[in-house]
């Protein structure tokens, strides 16, 4: 795991019953294996709950000219209907725009429809019922009367002066633009001896969540209270937007994520059914549950990518990158999102262009526009598929240029080791990255020399093969920088609150989150290591936001990095408390002792002195036994939020073995590598396990996933049969290897690994399908690379 | 709407409940007998999520009413997680230790279609395993961790039972 330049510093937990990287098991994954997990939906529901559903807009732009609803209300089991505007007499509706994306605009959304309908799917009128399918009855006795307008569907078109308006009020079709300059590219692209360009576009995915979105909430007036249980990452986001939006105390707000499956960024939105179902429940004073069926998350879920992006990278003569130019333009739907906004893929895949390369002349225009389509927002691996996608691209494009082989080209203008800490010329600030380090183990693992022979004598046999790179960067362990400065009521801490149990089992009550990474186990692994216990001896705590402090929970490949070092700080704090005890009882020196598998030891010489269960025995019932004055302190509470820098960077590089049928156009995976460093890694069976499922949602956008719509905004493929995700059949293995350099701003050195399969997976394979279809002449610059487009690029089907 | 008496032998217990005919077999088992450890992930039968097994063959929960599996032996994967199914249990194991899940949804149908695989074929090669799971969408894992599981499990099954 080491690097093999960048020593791995010292930590305290390098001690001989530390679990930090060793392959723990994952102590939540045995109750899911036996189907006893606890997603939402499998909840008890308190008795007399109601099950919601909501009528959704067929158009995806319409005025709504008259709402019927008389005889669903007196449908059979039917206790309430609710329209958009009733909804609003409870709830707050809400604007997704944040103060640090300059000149981000979005429109007043409700949580139902009022008088407007700007995407098909959008939710119009709810119902509450006895159970859900007298729900839906209920909801075909609903009349609404549309007048349909014209819908804005073309992201370009949205722009054009003659496009009819989505929210007239704004005036335009703009949500937000932005324009980053370093440098001077135009005359670097003037000097150039070798100009390479493209015209990329990205499809816009659907992120499938096998769990669909799910809430039950539960409002008692007689005290005002609120209890939601959700499928969410951020329950104590949830928890401040309920108070806000219905008006109620914060601390009468329970959110509670048991299981989560699956949520890639989709589960930490506002969605207007969700709440609306909230709403209901505080209307009625009953518990209503909603539980979005598959057909109605296509439209509702957020969606991601959609980009067109115009860019050209300038070469020298000698190779050397010098610029790059892009134009970015992404189509983000109906509204910017809430309360995240639709701003950050954008601004993220703007200013990631060209992240790994040397080059230091930059401009970057992006912009942002509104369509009557799903709205569009933060999804696994934001804005970096896309700069990862074009960025290296252009770089295949520029080493054929030049004559020079992908690896050997990339090698000459990767960031070297010498240059940390640097700032790119977007502004971000790279503490220290291994892409050298990472391209020579990949090489290694890869065997490439021999996939070359493999690639050309297969070519003689009429098989053709190809090899795709793909360099990435990754952005992880975000500050406050990253939704706090605009406004947001997003935290950027977590908190952590460890506890000595009297039976001498450690508690740890932590606000980052579980949705299947193994949350709850790396920070079992940190607990147990700080403090010297077995990691048996510990039971983690995640996702309820009366039972954990306050945090920003698990997104952006924060839980480790951010949560991971709250725990090791507090970790350390109830130690010292506890040694502090122990040297009372044992009059010696706190100093002179330690903690070991759960025993106080003497430091000295190993030697036991008294078990942590006969220290919490005495301290919780048999305090008369300790000095005057003495109180046992075995709790220890710590905040932390990272301030060194904005955010943390990985790096790494993937590479992609395929073959293409040229006659049918379908693409086989045949082997795909990934060397990443996440700086240090805690646990690495989880890790790698990170990296894979990563590693195939990239896939699934380089060959399959894409929402398609008709030009009057109507979804296409709104199922699990029409949008196609990766199966098990047509996936490669991965292989995963790893390069560490901790991040120094930390203790525990960890940086996060959410995004990285993601961020490159894509961009390898279609450079590997590219590098393919290279003797034909052909190119394709579209994702997903679905087989009709390969034989259009083939010339094998016309248009 | 009229309801139907229908009797149905789930994880070896005969139960017999009024149901409305349009209630499919998944609803059934979550919603009237409290089983939920099998999902419902997207009711038009491609995620694989509400996979059982009816009369020893892998079946999907949302494709059947609960009216046609009347007089069925239906197996879940709470039944599949009781002593004496030393398949699933192996695989389970299996599954925890190669951490082949990452949110679980999707692993309670995984472990049943799994069953049934070994069941049919102790040894199979990955090229099967990938093939035979192909029916489940895991967004989790990216199926390579599944595989390996499931092979890991076949190596088990086959040390500890000896040669067949």
């Amino acid at each position: 795991m080491m690097s093999d330049r960048a020593p791995v510093p010292p930590l305290a937990l390098d001690r001989p019953n530390s679990y930090i990287g060793r392959s723990v098991p994952r102590p939540n994954a045995r109750r899911l294996v036996q189907g006893r997990g606890h997603y939402t939906d499998d909840v008890a529901a308190p008795a007399g709950v109601l099950h919601a559903a909501f009528l959704r807009s067929p158009y995806a732009h319409a005025r709504i000219t008259h709402i019927d609803v008389a005889a669903a209300k007196a449908a059979p089991g039917v206790a309430l209907v609710v329209t958009g505007a009733e909804i609003d007499q409870v709830c707050e509706p809400w604007v997704g725009v944040l103060s640090h994306f300059k000149g981000l605009r979005s429109a007043t959304q409700h949580a139902l429809a009022v008088d407007h309908v700007v995407w098909q799917g959008e939710p119009v009128v709810g119902v509450a019922a006895l159970t859900r399918a007298m729900a839906e009855d209920a909801l075909s006795l609903i009349e609404i009367a549309y007048a349909e307008l014209p819908p804005v569907t073309d992201p370009d078109a949205a722009l054009l002066p003659e496009s009819p308006l989505i929210h007239p009020e704004l005036g335009s079709n703009l949500a937000f633009a932005l324009t980053v300059e370093s440098g001077d590219a135009e005359a670097a692209f003037r000097d150039a001896h070798t100009v390479v360009s493209g015209d990329f576009r990205f499809g816009r995915h659907s992120p499938v969540t096998l769990e669909a979105r799910s809430v039950l909430a539960d409002f008692n007036p007689s005290e005002r209270r609120l209890t939601v249980h959700q499928s969410t990452q951020t329950p104590y986001q949830m928890q401040d937007i309920y108070a806000r939006h219905l008006g109620l105390p914060q601390a009468n707000v329970h959110v509670i994520a048991k299981d989560v499956g699956g949520s890639f960024g989709m589960k930490l939105h506002v969605y207007g059914d969700e709440v609306a179902t909230v709403a209901m429940s505080v209307i009625l004073g009953r518990a209503v549950k909603f539980i979005a069926d598959r057909l109605e998350s296509f439209p509702s879920d957020i969606h991601a990518r959609d980009h067109r992006v115009r860019a050209r990278m300038a070469v020298a003569a000698d190779g050397e990158i010098t610029a790059m130019i892009v134009d970015d333009l992404t189509g983000v739907g109906a509204f910017s999102a809430y309360p995240r906004t639709s701003a950050v893929e954008g601004n993220q895949a703007i200013r990631l262009m060209g992240g790994p390369y040397k080059l230091r002349h930059y401009s970057g225009n992006l912009r942002v526009v509104f369509q009557n389509k799903a709205v569009m927002s933060q999804y696994r691996a934001v804005g970096h598929p896309i700069a990862c996608g074009v960025t290296e691209a252009l770089v295949d494009q520029a080493a054929a240029a030049i004559g020079l082989d992908p690896l050997e080209f990339r090698r000459r203008n990767l960031l070297t080791d010498d240059v940390y800490p640097y700032t790119s010329p977007t502004g971000y600030l790279f503490e220290r990255l291994s892409h050298h380090q990472c391209v020579d183990k990949l090489e290694r693992l890869m065997d490439y020399p021999a996939l070359r022979a493999d690639q050309a004598e297969a070519r003689t046999k009429g098989v053709v093969r190809g090899i795709g790179f793909a360099v990435f960067i990754e952005i992880t362990n975000p500050g406050p920088a990253f939704y706090g400065v605009g406004g947001a009521r997003i935290t950027a801490q977590d908190g952590c609150v460890l506890t000595l149990e009297p039976s001498g089992n450690i508690r740890c009550a932590v606000s980052v989150t579980e949705q299947g990474q193994g949350t709850e186990a790396i920070m079992a692994q940190i607990a147990a290591s700080a403090v010297g216990v077995r990691i048996e001896d510990v039971r983690v705590i995640t996702g309820d936001t009366a039972a954990t402090p306050y945090g920003g929970a698990t997104w952006a490949s924060r839980g480790a990095g951010i949560g991971g070092e709250t725990v090791l700080i507090t970790g350390k704090a109830l130690r010292a408390n506890l040694l502090r005890l122990a040297g009372i009882l044992l009059q010696m020196p706190p100093d002179n002792l330690d903690i070991s598998d759960g025993l106080i030891v003497d430091n000295a010489t190993g030697r036991e002195r008294i078990t942590l269960q006969e220290l919490a025995r005495i301290a919780y019932y048999r305090p008369d036994t300790l000095p005057q004055g003495v109180q046992a302190e075995l709790t220890a509470a710590h905040h932390h939020v990272p301030r060194g820098q904005p955010f943390a960077f990985t790096n790494g590089i993937q590479a992609s073995h395929v073959e293409v049928d040229v006659e049918s156009g379908f693409v086989r995976l045949l082997n795909h590598w990934v060397v990443e460093d996440c700086g240090r890694v805690i646990n690495p069976l989880l890790v790698d396990e990170q990296i894979r499922g990563g590693v195939v949602q990239g896939i699934g956008a380089a060959l399959f996933e894409e929402c398609l719509y008709s030009e009057q905004g109507q979804l296409l493929n709104g199922t699990l049969a029409d949008y196609l995700v990766p199966m098990a059949s047509e996936m490669p293995d991965i292989h995963v290897d790893h390069v560490s350099t901790p991040t120094l701003h930390s203790e525990l050195g960890a940086k996060g690994v959410g995004e990285a399969g993601t961020a490159g997976a894509a961009a390898a394979v279609l450079n590997a399908i590219n590098d393919a279809l290279q003797p034909f002449g052909a190119r394709l610059s579209q994702m997903p690379a679905t087989p009709e487009r390969i034989l259009r690029a083939l010339g094998k089907l016309a248009g | 709407m009229t309801t139907m008496a229908t009797t149905i032998s789930v994880n070896g217990t005969s139960v017999t409940r009024q149901v409305e005919p349009r209630t499919n077999l998944v609803d059934f088992l979550r919603g009237e007998l409290g089983l939920t450890g099998t999902h419902v992930g997207c009711e038009h039968g491609v995620c694989g999520a509400c996979t059982v097994l009816m009369d020893g063959a892998t079946v999907r929960g949302c494709l059947i009413l609960a009216v046609q599996a009347s007089g069925r032996d239906v197996l879940t994967i709470e039944g599949l997680s009781e002593p004496g199914h030393r398949i699933t249990k192996a695989l389970q194991e299996a599954f925890v230790l190669r951490n082949a899940l990452q949110c679980g949804f999707c692993t309670p149908g995984i472990l049943v279609t799994a069953t049934e695989l070994l069941t049919q074929d102790p040894a199979p090669s990955r090229e099967l395993i990938r093939e035979a799971i192909s029916g489940h969408y895991c967004r989790c894992t990216g199926y390579h961790a599944i595989v390996d599981a499931v092979q890991q499990a076949a190596d088990v099954l086959a040390a500890t039972q000896g040669p067949a």
